[in-house]
């Protein structure tokens, strides 16, 4: 390796020092709500930040598992989560499959798919078909009206045209139609790739809020999003939680909200080792080349 | 970026001499028929696109009308460009159009760039698990909803919250209204932006950064070129077809301000200042009902976007590379 001057080095050490200061200033927002959720309510009330609790309570938690409205906005999510990304991949995997075959009308077929993602039609017309379909204050409306990313689609059926022909003429010589070929060798071919936008998928699912404001007006059926909106951006933690808070020894609104913002978080984190993988590489699929 | 989607063959047949309409359709129905099971597994898939994406096109008319819900969209009296000519009449949307366009602007200026510096400066760590550790820690804020940052900023930020409260044991300072003093409403939108989005957007810098033939840099060493020289004659061009790119179709993009995030920052002390196209026509259509105007200003929208997107992209590809679409 070639010298490095004393300039270099101190401006390594800078480089080095920056960005430590930098990753610490995107943790540290979360690691406050992660230590003040688990504050006692003497704690917070006596002292101003609490960066590392003294004693780590779960009083919030408790509250927070004991109220049915938040116990059942979390059960909404986890179910949207898991039927929704089942939807989504059988609807994006069997589309990206037919349109990666020399089908009759494949080139109209693709445009269509292409225009959706320069245009759409919009908030308004898509309500009213959401409530034509009879949607409204159901759960399928968080699922079926974005039941397909035209992007995904197009990057998945991008990797099964990548598949060798060969493949598919073997299986259609022995006997098998496109059903089977589907079933039989590509899905377990595409094992990996589907895994990745399963991820891609469930995240869309689990952090989506706006779908539920627009199409649900029952607050039973809030997903957790639309609950933690209602709880910590617009303030209304009392209300959202129903009657309980008014229970004496219910710890301050404050901690619940962070205990709240955790549970709606840590799902997503414990995924993260896996998805970091997976999501880089899903961006890079038919993105920039260098 | 490259999507690889019109060009793969299809065997359709090759155009034929003069037939007559009836055998014409017995060979679609042939072909059809041939390709039975493909389609049966499209089918929920068209279902979607036409259901979701395409009847909400046809939906659009609306625009068109005055809209009664008794009277249906097509029994609803036609007004023609009414909708659409309000929008250049009414104050208030020039007011929205504006702080569409005005917020739009700000992202792109301080926002955009900060990916850029972020991936230079990682790609200067020698320390391979350092590197791997900063990485990590900065993609983080990407996976967390709108609502958790929002909801974090908002607890830190509100009137008692650990900010203020910082202010005032410590500097006796008056708290000081972050989220209702429309003043603070843009640099807060700029740097939430930037805390979530930044490490993530470094991923496509890296990426064009990893494929630097190693080699011109150790040349540019013995040839005596300190740090920032390598940097400028070396790692810049190198990532300058990226980043020009990216900021032309950020730049085809200016009508879309950050909806969901917006949406969440708006309360009725910022709304004049922070009501962007988008939440505009949540709030007129969804709020009021007034659905013909509402779909007049998203059509607006929706077709000054398409427009602006397409160039953008006729920009990208004359430049040399392959263009988006």
């Amino acid at each position: 390796m070639h010298h490095r001057t004393l300039g270099d080095r101190i401006i390594d050490m800078v480089n080095i020092l920056l960005l430590g200061i930098i990753a610490l200033i995107m943790l540290a927002p979360f690691w406050y709500v992660l230590s003040v959720s688990f504050a006692s309510y003497k704690e917070f009330l006596q002292r101003d930040v609490v960066w590392f609790p003294r004693e780590w309570v779960f009083s919030a938690y408790e509250f927070l598992f004991s109220s049915k409205s938040f116990v059942r906005s979390i059960g909404v999510t986890v179910l949207v989560t898991a039927v929704g990304t089942l939807v989504n991949l059988a609807f994006t995997s069997t589309f990206a499959y037919t349109l990666a075959r020399p089908v009759i009308g494949q080139r109209i077929m693709l445009l269509l798919v292409l225009f959706t993602l320069l245009f759409s039609a919009g908030m308004i017309p898509t309500y009213l078909v959401v409530k034509g379909t009879g949607l409204i204050d159901s759960i399928w409306a968080l699922i079926l009206p974005i039941a397909i990313n035209p992007f995904n689609l197009l990057v998945m059926r991008q990797f099964f045209t990548s598949i060798p022909n060969e493949l598919y003429e073997a299986a259609v010589i022995d006997g098998a139609n496109d059903l089977k070929v589907f079933w039989r060798i590509i899905l377990p071919l595409s094992k990996p790739s589907l895994a990745a936008f399963a991820l891609f998928y469930a995240v869309m699912h689990w952090n989506n809020y706006f779908t539920g404001i627009l199409y649900l007006n029952q607050p039973e059926k809030w997903p957790i999003q639309v609950f933690l909106r209602q709880m910590v951006v617009v303030g209304e933690a009392q209300t959202a939680l129903s009657s309980q808070i008014l229970l004496e020894h219910a710890p301050p609104a404050e901690t619940i909200q962070m205990a709240a913002i955790i549970v709606a978080t840590v799902p997503i984190l414990v995924l993260y080792p896996f998805l970091q993988k997976h999501f880089a590489k899903g961006v890079m699929l038919g993105s920039v080349k260098g | 970026m490259r999507l690889n989607t019109l060009n793969t063959p299809t065997d359709s047949p090759p155009a034929v001499r003069k037939t007559s309409t009836a055998s014409r359709l017995g060979r679609l129905r042939t072909r059809l028929w041939k390709d039975r099971y493909l389609l049966l597994l499209g089918l929920p898939g068209i279902a979607y696109f036409l259901i979701y994406r395409y009847i909400p096109m046809a939906g659009l008319y609306m625009a068109f009308v005055e809209y009664s819900p008794f009277q249906g969209i097509i029994g609803s009296p036609w007004v023609g460009w009414k909708h659409f000519a309000r929008i250049f009449e009414d104050p208030e949307i020039l007011q929205v159009l504006w702080n569409t366009l005005f917020i739009s602007f700000l992202q792109i200026v301080f926002a955009f760039p900060v990916p850029i510096v972020l991936a230079l400066m990682l790609n200067e760590l020698r320390n391979q698990i350092y590197k791997r550790i900063v990485q990590s820690v900065i993609y983080l804020p990407h996976f967390l909803s709108w609502v958790v940052v929002i909801g974090i900023c908002t607890i830190f930020l509100k009137g008692n919250g650990v900010i203020n409260d910082l202010l005032k044991n410590v500097f006796g300072l008056e708290p000081i209204p972050f989220l209702t003093d429309p003043d603070y409403f843009r640099p807060l939108v700029i740097l939430q932006v930037i805390w979530k989005e930044a490490g993530w957007g470094t991923i496509l810098f890296l990426a064009a950064l990893a494929g630097v033939n190693p080699q011109l840099y150790e040349a540019a060493a013995i040839d005596g070129a300190g740090k920032f020289r390598r940097m400028w004659h070396i790692t810049l061009p190198a990532i300058r077809n990226t980043i020009v790119i990216l900021l032309i179709l950020r730049l085809g993009h200016v009508m879309d301000a950050g909806y969901e995030q917006i949406f969440l920052m708006l309360n009725p002390f910022n709304m004049e200042i922070g009501n962007i196209l988008d939440t505009y026509v949540f709030y007129k259509g969804i709020g009021q009902s007034d659905y013909s105007f509402a779909t007049a200003v998203g059509l607006f929208k929706g077709t000054v976007g398409l427009v602006l997107v397409l160039s953008a992209n006729y920009v990208a590809k004359k430049l040399g590379d392959e263009g988006a679409f």
